[in-house]
């Protein structure tokens, strides 16, 4: 990787790492996120080859940061998986009604399929929802390609743009050439006062959402005219509209169609669309995840065909293109189940659910290795929503609960998890205490392990793992006015530690139980940045 | 070679290699101056379930994934892994599995993975000095011997038969 910084040769390169690359090429003064796949390797890269990246506690904090960085002018890169949007979503409808001086470009990478998430949500529709242009990449050179476009695009008409990836995109290694776009270098940042274009008080957002309005019109036109969309010349009798992936499955399943591939997915190229669709005697819209094209094709008045709903569900692939085209219903072959995942041999982990199984206790769970515990043979988490819902889910079944069930509840979240969005959680309990009490336990196992060992404030340690500021759980617990916070390591006396849990239950009031074990997987790596931490700089 | 691209999925569970040898497969390939595209499923990778990577290669490739029934060569790490990943292979495509290794014979049995890229290296067009410069370049230096001999374990089990075209 390091010899990328180098040379401009071809590489073979990841989505992600392709991205981090631009990044690069591009002068990005900040790189902000927060792990998730198959979005993480980003910010890894763009550290790796120089580039200033940090982690930030969640996607809403990395996006915030990220405007600030727009607003002084200079180049901001902030990533996230498509769920993260979710929580970035606050600011990103607004900073779309700001003007930006520097460029701000969002990545959402998102995961049809779910190899790696609660959900398949198609993040275009928030494109489409908050008025942020949006480009998406097919491949690694496209990955590098659209985040350099999508800085021209975010500084020429000073709006954020998303960069939509999947993880096919993310994730698959393809030959990049470096160098293929050449734009300016970016500006110095400064600072200069601009209320109306940067005060979203009512009286300046109103003539802003109309200004947004206008801008968009204005990319709809340049897209039709000149925006990065590709036209594969081919048959006249099957036509095909497409964009990302889905792109090169196509061209696989129907090497012989007419294409019109898709750069920019908001606003969309209409006329372009139109034009094309009339050139051809059939013409199909094929994407993954939500009708999102054939829907915007089809308010516009251009007949399209679309996909049958049951290829909503999942990737595509060339094999489920084919069927598409060829109307072909029948049984898709069930993939034959593999091994599921589990919670590593010595996992600090199992102590935990050993325990909370046989104290027969209803778990709020959340997000990160420990989500293994719902299956055998601990079978014992109960729930899993989004990040941070442990809490406030656990804390709903002790409000309603009959008391016999409520004081089983128990709310369970890893380290890293608890940084994201269990602090409002823990605040919630202190002010809206169930009568039963409640248990809070905090898994912190010095890492974000589920993503590949990223640092987060708990660790005290930088996304390069150099010393920062930390955020100790437990004197947080004790600050808000909990008063009965224990620290405990679950895998050294699991006798002790199910007196503790058991002790908590009983007790009827509000606990917070750290369980402090570094991952397996981890400790060697942890030591090692300690160890050079603790080496005097000078 | 032709334009239809050489399709090769390699399985096992997380922790044994898989994607390390997609990396050395494909870079093999890229090297030697072929169209590459390789995709795999990363996140749960680690916690020992079921992981496959897909690598193809040619003139020019287009999806990154292998479609099932397409593979030319299924190589897969793990026995029990076999059934799971069947269906990848075309008809009269090549199963290479831990069961062609004398294990014992391996100075490391991690390197396993190298192992059978060293039988998969006798039906694909890639010179030995490509596969080694390949190895050393995805691999630890301390870890090059220990692979070297693996590999060439894997090599010598089959007759180098290239591919036509």
């Amino acid at each position: 990787m390091e010899s990328l910084q180098q040379h401009h040769a071809p590489a073979l390169l990841s989505g992600d790492e392709a991205v981090a690359l631009a990044a690069l090429d591009a002068g990005v003064a900040l790189g902000t996120g927060y792990p998730g796949t198959p979005s993480t390797e980003i910010l890894e890269t763009f550290e790796i080859l120089g580039g200033r990246a940090q982690w930030s506690p969640n996607e809403k904090v990395a996006l915030e940061v990220g405007i600030g960085v727009a607003f002084a002018g200079a180049r901001a890169l902030v990533t996230m998986k498509h769920v993260g949007l979710n929580v970035a979503a606050d600011p990103l409808f607004t900073v779309a009604y700001t003007r930006l001086d520097g460029a701000l470009i969002v990545v959402s990478a998102d995961d049809p399929g779910m190899a790696s998430s609660q959900n398949e949500q198609d993040n275009r529709r928030y494109a489409l929802a908050a008025g942020v242009p949006m480009i998406e990449p097919s491949d690694s050179q496209e990955a590098y390609e659209f985040t350099l476009r999508a800085i021209e695009i975010s500084e020429r008409w000073q709006v954020p743009v998303l960069l939509r990836m999947t993880t096919r995109v993310c994730h698959s290694k393809t030959i990049v050439r470096r160098g293929t776009i050449a734009i300016p270098a970016p500006n110095p940042a400064h600072f200069e006062h601009d209320y109306p274009s940067r005060v979203r008080i009512p009286a300046y957002a109103k003539p802003a959402h109309r200004k947004l309005r206008n801008t968009l019109a204005e990319i709809a036109a340049w897209n039709d005219a000149e925006g990065p969309n590709q036209l594969v010349a081919g048959s006249k009798q099957l036509g095909i509209i497409t964009s990302g992936i889905s792109f090169q499955h196509v061209r696989e399943a129907a090497p012989k169609a007419s294409v019109l591939k898709l750069g920019v997915t908001y606003p969309l190229p209409i006329e372009r669309m139109r034009a094309f669709a009339a050139s051809v005697e059939r013409c199909v819209v094929i994407e993954e995840g939500d009708p999102y094209l054939v829907e915007a094709a089809r308010t516009a008045g251009i007949a399209v065909e679309g996909k049958q709903e049951i290829f909503r569900f999942g990737e595509l692939n060339s094999k489920r293109v084919r069927r598409i085209l060829d109307g072909d219903l029948s049984p898709e072959a069930k993939p034959v189940p593999g091994r599921p995942p589990a919670l590593c041999p010595g996992c600090p982990h199992r102590s935990v659910y050993t325990v909370l199984r046989d104290l027969n206790c209803i778990v709020a769970g959340d997000i990160g290795c420990y989500s293994l515990g719902v299956l055998p043979p601990f079978e014992a988490m109960d729930t899993l929503v989004c990040m941070g819902a442990a809490i406030g889910v656990g804390l709903g079944f002790r409000h309603v609960l009959p008391p016999e069930d409520a004081k089983r509840v128990v709310s369970v979240i890893g380290d890293s998890t608890f940084v994201h969005s269990g602090i409002t959680g823990l605040v919630e309990m202190v002010y809206n205490p169930p009568a039963s009490g409640h248990v809070l336990l905090i898994l912190d196992n010095g890492t974000t392990a589920m993503t590949g060992m990223q640092e987060h404030p708990g660790t005290g340690r930088t996304l390069a793992h150099a010393k920062t500021g930390k955020v100790v759980f437990e004197d947080l617990a004790r600050a808000l006015g909990v008063r009965n916070v224990h620290v405990i390591d679950p895998t050294q006396n699991l006798d002790k530690f199910q007196e503790l849990i058991q002790s908590c239950l009983d007790k009827q009031e509000l606990s917070v139980v750290i369980a402090r074990r570094d991952c397996l997987l981890a400790t060697r790596s942890i030591r090692e940045y300690e160890r050079c931490n603790e080496q005097p700089t000078d | 070679m032709s334009s239809r691209p050489t399709n090769v999925v390699i399985a096992g569970l997380g922790g044994q290699g898989v994607l390390k040898a997609s990396d050395i497969l494909a870079d093999v390939a890229f090297n030697s101056g072929l169209d590459v595209k390789k995709s795999e499923l990363h996140g749960m990778s680690q916690r020992g379930g079921s992981v496959s990577s897909d690598v193809r290669f040619g003139e020019y490739v287009f999806s990154p994934m292998v479609p099932e029934g397409e593979a030319d060569f299924l190589v897969v790490i793990a026995e029990d892994q076999v059934p799971v990943n069947a269906a990848a292979l075309r008809q009269g495509g090549t199963l290479i599995d831990p069961s062609q290794i004398d294990q014992a014979a391996l100075s490391n049995k991690k390197s396993i993975n190298v192992a059978l890229l060293g039988v998969l290296s006798c039906h694909l067009p890639f010179s030995v000095e490509a596969w080694t410069a390949a190895l050393k370049r995805n691999l630890p230096e301390k870890l090059h011997d220990a692979n070297l001999l693996s590999f060439s374990i894997g090599r010598a089990k089959e007759p180098v038969t290239e591919r036509e075209g």
